[in-house]
């Protein structure tokens, strides 16, 4: 009877996984068949390097650079403004702050990773736009900047939760082996933590830049959305993300424009990847 | 006793409810080496903890009683100035994941010395006292993880003795070592005497009755005993310090 039990739970686990696998390499494939069918009217380098993103004049113009960049601007700007914080805050929790202040912090940065994107996107439109606005005194707020800002906000608490674990995971004999050398707080913070956890700090900055990356809703709402190559961060820019989610609906099933946002999907996904096997990498260094 | 280099009174410590010393007092003279025995629980560590504040880390720590190093009281120091006289060699050999060489100049560098001649004196210097100059003088830049279980301990000793302290606490520096290491550690400490005061907390009772001036026996966080080495091993005042060197319990 056991002997059965057991064999169920374990042929049901098995299914799961299998199942998973399974639905991955599916939304894979239907992905490549349907992206890489953009290449019969556009080769690679003119999709990768083509300056001009006009998908629906005549003969579409389909070059996704100023999307690449428009992507990588405001991540760049997202990372600059989210890691030192993050990584501060998660310094500050994990050595400094008394119990009941790190306690405080943990449950505001939970919260902060609680907001869904709207409505950090709703938020951020209606106070932080005209701010940079008025700030800069630009034609418009809505800019690579203003989506980097909003975007900081919601790598943080990645950042600021797996940079901890990082910090907590150092032996505590390091800590000591410092402490009794005479070290002070911060030498033994900037000189023994940091580089014994460095690994897993990295991690945590490229999980969060992961999820900035991938980050639709709030970008759309708040970065202006104009497709041209930006010359500065005050500028509207156009992500890949806010490109998919905004064309998708109005792109003619099986049309260039179509099969142009799935390799646009590709593209995004070989950065996800690329991301997360870096950050997967950083992270089993830690373990051994 | 001539000026004592430490002087405990009364001193009585608390993690929590749990009371780890039990109005210990006693002195520890300049240069010599006093050994603390006594089976595990007895306060032993935390004793040796207390003589650099290390225990100060722990947040449900609660002190009593008084510690004077040369006669000023500890408290009243700078924690970090304190920490550089007062070195400390742990159980289990600590090295860094850095070279040979920068480990040991790790604490003279966080000190602020920054020429590099001074430096390289400073490691040379320290790794000889260590004793383990000649098995590393042409490998310093590699990684300190290939060294032995005992060459690392004694890494460990030339990082502390590289800040030039006063006082070394060891606490069980052998415990992972095989014979000769240890025997090899325990040359070294014999030949530190003449510069530092040593304070030796061990687990192996003949470990102190080689080394130690002096022999302490804690037991439930009491000092039980305190006397001359021979004395201690050969004519124990006390039946409990008696019992516990023929092994009988620990
Ligand atoms: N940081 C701490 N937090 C809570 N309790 C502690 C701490 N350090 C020590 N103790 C308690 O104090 C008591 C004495 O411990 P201590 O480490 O001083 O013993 P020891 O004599 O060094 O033993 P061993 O030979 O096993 O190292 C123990 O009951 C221990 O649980
Ligand atoms: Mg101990």
């Amino acid at each position: 009877m056991r002997k059965a039990k057991e064999f169920i739970v374990e042929k049901l686990i098995l299914t799961c996984g299998v199942a998973s696998i399974f639905f991955v390499a599916l939304i894979f494939l239907f992905l490549m068949k349907e992206g890489l069918a953009v290449f019969k009217t556009v080769s690679l380098s003119d999709f990768l390097a083509g300056h001009k993103w006009y998908p629906i004049s005549e003969p579409p113009q389909l070059g996704i650079l100023p999307l690449i960049l428009g992507s990588i601007l405001v991540t760049i700007g997202a990372a600059i403004i989210s890691i030192p914080i993050g990584v501060g805050s998660a310094i500050y929790i994990a050595e400094i702050a008394p119990a009941w202040a790190k306690e405080v912090l943990k449950a505001g940065v939970e919260l902060l990773a609680a907001i869904p994107s709207v409505v950090l996107g709703f938020v951020g439109m209606v106070t932080l736009v005209p701010l940079v606005k008025n700030v800069f005194n630009l034609p418009t707020g809505l800019t690579a900047l203003s989506g980097s800002i909003m975007l900081a906000f919601m790598a943080m608490p990645t950042i600021v939760s797996v940079a901890e674990d990082a910090l907590y995971s150092v032996p505590k004999n390091y800590k000591e082996g410092a402490f009794a050398l005479g070290a002070t707080q911060w030498q033994t913070i900037w000189r023994v933590m940091l580089p014994a956890s460095s690994s897993g700090i990295l991690a945590a900055v490229m999980l969060g830049i992961g999820r900035v990356i991938g980050e639709t809703m709030a970008v759309m709402m708040i970065t202006g959305n104009a497709a041209v190559i930006p010359k500065t961060i005050l500028v509207p820019v156009r992500t890949l993300t806010a490109t998919v989610a905004a064309e998708m609906g109005e792109a003619v099933v099986g049309g260039e424009h179509y099969f142009a946002l799935f390799a646009i999907g590709i593209v995004l996904f070989m950065i996800s990847f690329m991301i997360n096997v870096t950050a997967d990498l950083f992270l089993h260094k830690r373990q051994r | 006793m001539v000026d004592p280099k430490f002087d405990i009174k009364d001193l009585s410590v608390w993690f929590g409810h749990l009371q780890a010393l039990k109005k210990v007092t006693l002195a520890i003279a300049p240069n010599e080496i006093l050994s603390i025995i006594g089976p595990s629980n007895s306060g032993k560590t935390t004793f040796l903890r207390m003589l650099n504040r290390l225990n100060a880390l722990n947040l449900s720590f609660r002190v009593e009683g008084e510690i004077r190093i040369d006669g000023v009281d500890l408290l009243r120091l700078d924690v970090e100035a304190l920490r550089k006289r007062v070195g400390m060699v742990f159980a289990l050999p600590l090295s860094l994941p850095l070279s040979i060489y920068d480990n040991v100049a790790y604490g003279v560098r966080m000190h602020g010395e920054k020429n590099k001649k001074k430096l390289e004196g400073r490691v040379q210097a320290a790794l000889e006292e260590a004793y383990l100059w000649e098995e590393v003088k042409d490998r310093l830049q590699e990684s300190a993880f290939k060294l032995s279980g005992g060459q690392q301990q004694r890494l460990c000793i030339a990082r502390t003795l590289a800040v030039e302290p006063e006082v070394i606490l060891f606490d069980e520096p052998c415990s992972g070592l095989d014979p000769i290491s240890t025997a090899k550690v325990e040359d070294a400490m014999l030949k530190l005497k003449s510069r530092y005061t040593i304070v030796l907390v061990t687990n192996n009772v003949k470990q102190a009755a080689r080394v130690g001036d002096r022999t302490a026996f804690f037991l439930n966080g009491e000092l039980i005993e305190l006397d001359q080495t021979e004395k201690i091993f050969t004519a124990p005042h006390d039946k409990r310090t008696e019992d516990y060197i023929l092994g009988k319990f620990g």
